[in-house]
């Protein structure tokens, strides 16, 4: 079974990066490709769970009409699709980028690690895609 | 598996990182036994002079104690054994001469890079 | 797919340098080596119709094949394209990655 590898460094709600890249990620796991993530500085934001959800008074939407996107939900919907299809995931957020950021709270499919952990997973992969920030 | 790390952003984040954070991660995944060189282009060819000197941030009493040492970082990777080039078009683009330069970074043409890229089983662009 | 795979996702009209990669694309095709440039997010605003993007259509002429994300291209209202574009899921990029070609985010 093949396996991709993708760094991201972006943190949420800034750019169009984060959206394409998780397309991307789902469409591996579709495929049955394993899939590794190294979250590298801002991304390591992606998996916070203390990301809320809230309501939008300019288009009169409550809470739950609005359903706001919070990537934490995604990136447990990719651990959990990647279950679902028995195919390997493994998302790693750079543990120094984690201690600058406070950014300990995440969801359980993910891990703390290091650049060393990306250089591993590459060696494991097919492949392995660098989505830098600007 | 050899690999070369394009790297065009400069200055990005650099003081309150205390680095810059792709040079830093290269020497990172070299220290993990990954053989990455690097080619600095756009705004990055800046990474290549001599005398750049980021002391003296401060915000109200808080003063930073280890400013980003770009010198520094490009020389101890040129130490550890990885190739450090810079695209000639870039450099004359934005006026730096050979004479400014760090030593050991290598000079290569645009047009090079094909030849360049075949070389490493991995190409990761920054 | 092709050898080379560069993603570009930023919009050609915005950023000077998209001729210097569009000039990246052109020095690594070889006679032997394929280049693949797949247009997302705003990149896709050259792959319009009537659009002046000369750097992609001498891509074209070239040999570079040239796709734009699918997704991207309606999210943008983009339903005529240049004729050298084809449109392309995005998952088309995991089987071009998944077969271990070259891949350089823009």
């Amino acid at each position: 079974m093949s396996t991709l590898t993708f760094l991201l460094m972006d943190a949420p709600y800034e750019q169009a990066r984060t959206s394409t890249a998780f397309r991307l990620i789902d469409s591996a796991l579709r495929r049955k490709v394993g899939v590794r993530v190294f979250a590298y500085e801002g991304a390591v934001s992606l998996a916070m769970t203390g990301q809320k959800p809230h309501a939008n008074a300019v288009h009169g939407r409550t809470l739950e009409e609005e359903a706001h996107p919070t990537p934490h939900a995604w990136v447990a919907a990719l651990g959990a699709m990647a279950q679902e299809n028995g195919v390997p995931f493994d998302w790693v957020n750079c543990g120094l980028c984690v201690d600058e950021r406070g950014a300990n709270e995440v969801v359980p499919c993910t891990r703390r690690g290091s650049p060393a952990d990306f250089w591993k997973m590459t060696l494991e992969s097919a492949n392995t895609l660098v989505i830098p920030t600007r | 598996m050899r690999v070369l790390q394009i790297i065009e952003p400069a200055y990005r984040a650099t003081l309150e990182e205390q680095d810059d954070t792709v040079l830093w991660f290269t020497r990172a995944i070299r220290a993990a036994g990954a053989p990455a060189d690097v080619l600095l282009c756009g705004t990055a060819v800046n990474y290549s002079v001599r005398g750049q000197d980021a002391e003296g941030f401060h915000v109200g009493g808080w003063s930073q104690h280890h400013p980003p040492a770009i010198e520094h970082e490009i020389t101890k990777l040129i130490e550890s054994g990885a190739r450090v080039a810079a695209l000639a078009e870039d450099l004359a683009e934005r006026g730096i001469h050979t004479e400014s330069m760090l030593p050991g970074i290598e000079v290569l043409s645009r047009k090079s890079l094909g030849g360049l890229c075949a070389q490493y089983e991995r190409v990761w662009k920054w | 797919m092709s050898k080379y795979l560069l993603i570009e996702s930023r919009d050609p009209f915005e950023a000077k340098c998209f001729s210097q990669r569009c000039e990246l694309a052109l020095t690594l095709l070889t006679e032997s080596t394929g280049v693949t440039v797949f247009l997302v997010e705003n990149a896709v605003l050259g792959a319009r119709a009537g659009a002046k993007a000369p750097g992609l259509e001498k891509l074209a002429k070239a040999g570079v094949q040239l796709l734009a994300d699918e997704f991207a291209l309606r999210e943008r209202g983009i339903q005529e394209l240049a004729p050298h574009v084809t449109a392309a899921p995005l998952d088309s990029l995991v089987g071009a990655l998944a077969s271990g070609a070259k891949t350089l985010w823009n």
